[in-house]
């Protein structure tokens, strides 16, 4: 039983690293959650937005976005530095697309989470890093922004 | 339920108790029924972003499910005025 506990944690370590863009498990992962549609998904993206400090749903992946809303939101984390984040690609899978809408109640994509908890989508992020915001946010979660260590002006705005 | 700048205007105004509201259609831009708004009101006193946008996403409940993207931007009254004078 242990072994089997093992490979789908494992499985869960697998999903959305930056670079593989990420998408839900397959079959697998999936039937352990009694195949009940609503319930267990939730329970995955739960788990999803929590795995890492900073997570994203994005159409396309960080290398190739494939929406101007999603690149903005990736951008702004690239301005800040924060180069570690989990970063899923909703085109890849319509479960995840909806689902994902469903589990925030909010209805387009990108969407942002910081520390498991909905923070907003692009607009929300573009202001909070034009007011300092996401700055600060970074910092609860232990991230020291980039932009900290840039000595411009524009800080005064 | 119509998806025009005036029809979503309007029922911003009205849901929201807006003091302004611009609506641009930004679906040229954006290949699908898109817009963008500007919501001004004081009903947004005191409330953090994301549920600010939440309102927003509650008054046009019916209408977003048919839209492709949506910005928005939303200010009290005290944050229109400051920003009018930049």
């Amino acid at each position: 039983m242990s072994a089997s506990l093992g490979r789908a944690a494992a499985a869960l370590l697998r999903w959305g690293r930056g670079a593989s863009g990420g998408v839900l498990p397959g079959a697998g992962v999936r039937a352990a959650s009694s195949g009940a549609g609503g319930g267990g998904q939730a329970e995955q993206l739960d788990a999803m937005v929590k795995k890492d400090k900073v997570v994203v749903f994005l159409k396309g992946t960080p290398e190739q976005p494939q929406c101007g809303f999603s690149n903005a939101v990736v951008q702004i984390l690239r301005l800040h530095g924060v180069r570690d984040y989990a970063a899923y690609n909703v085109l890849d899978d319509p479960e995840l697309r909806q689902g994902i809408k469903d589990y925030s109640n909010w209805p387009t994509i990108p969407q942002v989470f910081l520390n498991g908890e909905f923070v907003g989508g692009c607009d929300i992020l573009l202001q909070m890093h034009q007011n300092g915001d996401l700055v600060e946010e970074l910092k609860k979660l232990g991230i020291r922004s980039a932009l900290l260590d840039e000595k411009t002006d524009q800080d005064s705005k | 339920m119509e998806l025009s700048s005036d029809y979503l205007r309007e029922k911003l105004q009205r849901g929201l108790e807006a003091e302004h509201v611009e609506v641009e259609d930004t679906t040229l831009n954006r290949c699908a029924t898109s817009f963008r708004v500007l919501v001004v009101s004081a009903k947004f006193e005191g409330k953090p972003l994301l549920q600010r946008h939440r309102l927003v996403n509650e008054c046009l409940a019916e209408e977003l499910p048919h839209i492709h993207a949506f910005e928005q931007k939303t200010l009290t009254p005290e944050q229109w005025t400051r920003e009018r004078r930049k």
